[in-house]
């Protein structure tokens, strides 16, 4: 293990130091992370892995800004992000930070290239819409085209299969260049060879574009092909 | 820009949205058409009560009325003589009106209203009411040679379509009297025969038209009608003098008047109209004189014209009369300096003048305690607030009923803020903010305010331009009337489309749409996105 994955360089895109979240669960409190430290170095890609129930997926929903914690920071290019307004929150989860869940989470009202376009729709107001919608139509069909949907941009998700979706979600991640990409278990819902797909492309991408990954996942297998393993349990991270 | 994206994709995809859409759309065209006829309605009363008074009314307290209108017209023009048009001094007493129908005598209590006949029509819609095209071009209190309208002349569209509504007035005029004058005389002359007194008043009428014809044929000037006539009990004969010592009734007249036709007719359910009297015929009107204490008097006079302003509380009370003949019969013209005198005078505003303002001017040049001087408004105040409250009452509701549409909204929204929790964890996941969120269901409200209201207006002008067509079609499916013209002496269902009114009405139910929205936008706002992304 490297610095890189346990938080020490300075130059970590994204840092937590020492976070703690517990959710209520029926009559009493439920610790989930016990004061977690974790950091992602420029181009790196990181599984964190752990049992069901271990908070990884909490991790995860941290360093997305989708929850807050209780106790602890999270840190973008050495800025503390969890403590902003609403607003900026937002606003870093728009141009930061991309996503990719294990149901995918593709709105099913817009076809594959809507999807795509959407974080890029809530970037931009209408009149500037109208202004970059060219330049990003463009974009959105080169990564669907890149992942092997060119010919599938006007198809609903659900004329889609897993494998196809998930590639969609992953090109809707990337259309806004983020600087780190959080995916959460990512093949849990594919058979193995469509699994096997999108690890090879979040790989590739982590090899040609240097993008920064971190990939909670609790398969031990999907988790060698990542540069570095973190391990948690009981809410705080194992030796790995 | 994603907001407006999903707006639409949500109104082209949730199919339950148009029972929304449906319901406002209704509470919208029912609220203009609503509108539209009670408007109509509404103006068209005002119209007609407008029609008849005149912009302002100066009324002295007195049935005695007061001295020199000429003086007291020329101080309201310098009070307010940039303001008016027009003012011609009227005397108005209340009367009885008494006339025989098939021998039996018929009495109504009326408003006798003595009017200048040369400017009358000056400060009021009146000539434009009356039934012979020549009057209603120039009054005059003389009997005309036929020619009254056989049917409603305001009836407009609809005037004459299936025949005549009024066949009776096809022989008023003279032909009329001197046809009766003929009759009477047959009678007189049977009843003369069978050696019995004449008592024309009593004795039925029965068609004689061949023995009329023969005796009308044989009438000459200088036949004196039978004793007892109206004539020659009018206790103002010797103030007449030009209308001679006897007079012939077949060729002469007495002093003309213009009764309401709501006294003299009434509307059967075929919307014919029945006449118990017409032009030609005399009536005798019992009236007080100007002195102290008033003493009734009574004179004969001849219908020259009917007066029909489709206000049936002026049709059924007024009887006009000329000035000149009312002052001289009542004794409200001085002996000694020949000033007449009158109990009020009607002002004419030119157009645009603010009738509450003159209306105060000249409240201070005339004390309070010798005139009234009161707006058209004023005099009608009660009713037309009534009308007014009657419009507000309704319109509120009416505006229930898409409040009704706004609480179906209200639940649709929030059924399918649940059904899209997860989207809108997606949508918090790619950096939307809660004002976003909330903005896609208020947009989704406001699409379905404005596409409800919007086919909602269309809807209701359809109806609106087409609802006589409409009555006509429910006429023929169900067979029964669903507007009956003697209920409302209209032909057509009057209607009027107030822009302002639609506007409001649009916005009101663009409002309600909207607000119905925000509280499922709020609920939606603030849900968790970690929560949000889990919901299945």
């Amino acid at each position: 293990m490297t610095d890189g994955e346990r938080g020490g360089p300075d130059d970590a895109i994204l840092r937590v130091r020492d976070v703690r979240k517990s959710y209520r669960s029926g009559g009493g409190m439920l610790e989930v992370l016990r004061g977690v430290d974790f950091a992602i170095a420029p181009g790196g890609f990181v599984a964190v892995v752990g049992q069901s129930g271990s908070g990884k997926s909490t991790l995860l929903h941290l360093m997305g800004l989708l929850d807050a914690p209780d106790a602890g920071e999270v840190h973008l290019d050495g800025g503390r992000i969890d403590d902003l307004p609403a607003h900026r929150r937002d606003r870093i989860r728009n141009t930061a930070i991309g996503m990719v869940f294990q149901s995918y989470h593709l709105l099913p009202e817009l076809d594959a290239l809507e999807n795509v376009l959407a974080p890029l729709m809530v970037r931009h107001g209408v009149l500037d819409w109208l202004r970059v919608r060219g330049r990003a139509r463009e974009r959105a069909a080169d990564l669907l085209g890149r992942f092997g949907l060119g010919g599938r941009l006007h198809h609903k998700p659900r004329q889609l299969s897993g494998g196809e979706m998930q590639r969609v979600a992953i090109a809707r991640a990337l259309v806004t260049e983020p600087r780190v990409l959080l995916a959460d278990e990512p093949t849990g819902n594919l058979d193995e060879d469509s699994g096997a797909g999108i690890l090879d492309t979040l790989c590739e991408l982590n090899a040609r574009d240097g993008l920064s990954i971190v990939l909670v996942t609790h398969d031990a297998a999907v988790a060698r092909r990542a540069a570095g393993v973190v391990r948690l349990a009981a809410g705080r991270v194992a030796a790995a | 820009m994603y907001k407006l994206l999903l707006c639409w994709r949500y109104l082209r995809t949730r199919w339950i949205a148009l029972v929304c859409v449906a319901s406002v759309m209704l509470g919208v065209a029912t609220m203009i058409v609503v509108n539209a006829v009670m408007a109509g309605f509404s103006h068209e009363m005002q119209t007609r009560i407008h029609g008849i008074l005149s912009d302002l009314v100066f009324e002295s307290h007195s049935l005695s009325g007061f001295q020199d209108p000429r003086w007291h017209m020329d101080e309201i023009g310098r009070a307010a003589g940039a303001d008016i048009a027009g003012m011609t001094p009227t005397v108005a007493v209340p009367a009885m009106l008494s006339f025989q129908v098939r021998g039996q005598w018929l009495t109504r209590q009326v408003m006798f209203i003595g009017i200048d006949e040369s400017t009358h029509s000056l400060v009021s819609d009146f000539g434009h009411y009356l039934q012979h095209p020549e009057n209603r071009r120039q009054l005059s209190f003389q009997l005309r040679d036929g020619g009254y309208d056989t049917f409603d002349s305001q009836a407009d569209g609809e005037a004459g379509e299936g025949g005549p509504t009024r066949p009776a007035m096809a022989g008023a005029g003279w032909p009329h009297r001197r046809m009766r004058v003929a009759r009477e005389k047959l009678w007189r002359e049977k009843a003369a025969r069978a050696g019995g007194q004449a008592d024309d008043d009593s004795r039925p009428v029965r068609p004689v038209d061949q023995q009329v014809d023969a005796v009308l044929a044989a009438t000459s000037p200088g036949v004196e009608p039978a004793g007892g006539d109206a004539p020659r009990r009018d206790p103002f004969r010797a103030a007449r003098p030009e209308e001679g010592e006897t007079m012939d009734p077949a060729r002469e007249q007495f002093t003309g008047i213009v009764p309401g036709i709501g006294l003299a007719s009434f509307r059967d359910s075929d919307g014919v109209d029945r006449f118990l009297v017409l032009p030609g015929d005399d009536v005798k009107i019992t009236f007080p004189t100007a002195g102290t204490p008033p003493k009734a008097v009574s004179d004969t006079f001849t219908i020259v014209d009917f007066y029909e302003s489709k206000m049936s509380e002026y049709d059924s009370n007024f009887v006009f009369v000329p000035i000149e003949a009312l002052q001289r019969m009542r004794g409200m013209i001085d002996p000694q300096t020949g000033v007449p005198s009158c109990n009020s005078i009607q002002i004419r505003l030119k157009p645009g003048a603010d009738l509450d303002a003159v209306r105060d001017r000249l409240r201070k040049v005339f004390p309070a305690e010798m005139y009234a001087i009161s707006t058209w408004r004023d005099k009608q105040g009660p009713l037309l607030s009534a009308v007014d409250m009657e419009m507000a009452v309704l319109n509120i509701l009416l505006f229930l009923i898409i409040a009704v549409a706004g609480f179906g909204i209200l639940a649709i929204f929030f059924m399918i803020v649940v059904e899209k929790t997860r989207d809108i964890g997606i949508l918090k996941s790619l950096g939307a903010g809660s004002a976003g969120i909330a903005g896609i269901f208020l947009g989704y409200g406001l699409f379905l305010g404005l596409v409800g209201a919007g086919v909602g207006t269309a809807l209701g002008l359809a109806i609106t331009w087409n609802i006589n067509s409409i009555r006509a079609g429910v006429e023929w499916c169900t067979g029964q009337r669903v507007f009956d013209p003697s209920i409302y002496y209209f032909f057509k269902i009057p209607t009027i489309v107030d822009p302002f009114t639609v506007a409001w009405i649009v916005a009101g139910a663009v409002g309600i749409a909207v607000a119905a929205s925000v509280l499922p936008a709020l609920r939606a706002a603030r849900l968790h996105p970690v929560e949000a992304l889990r919901h299945d």
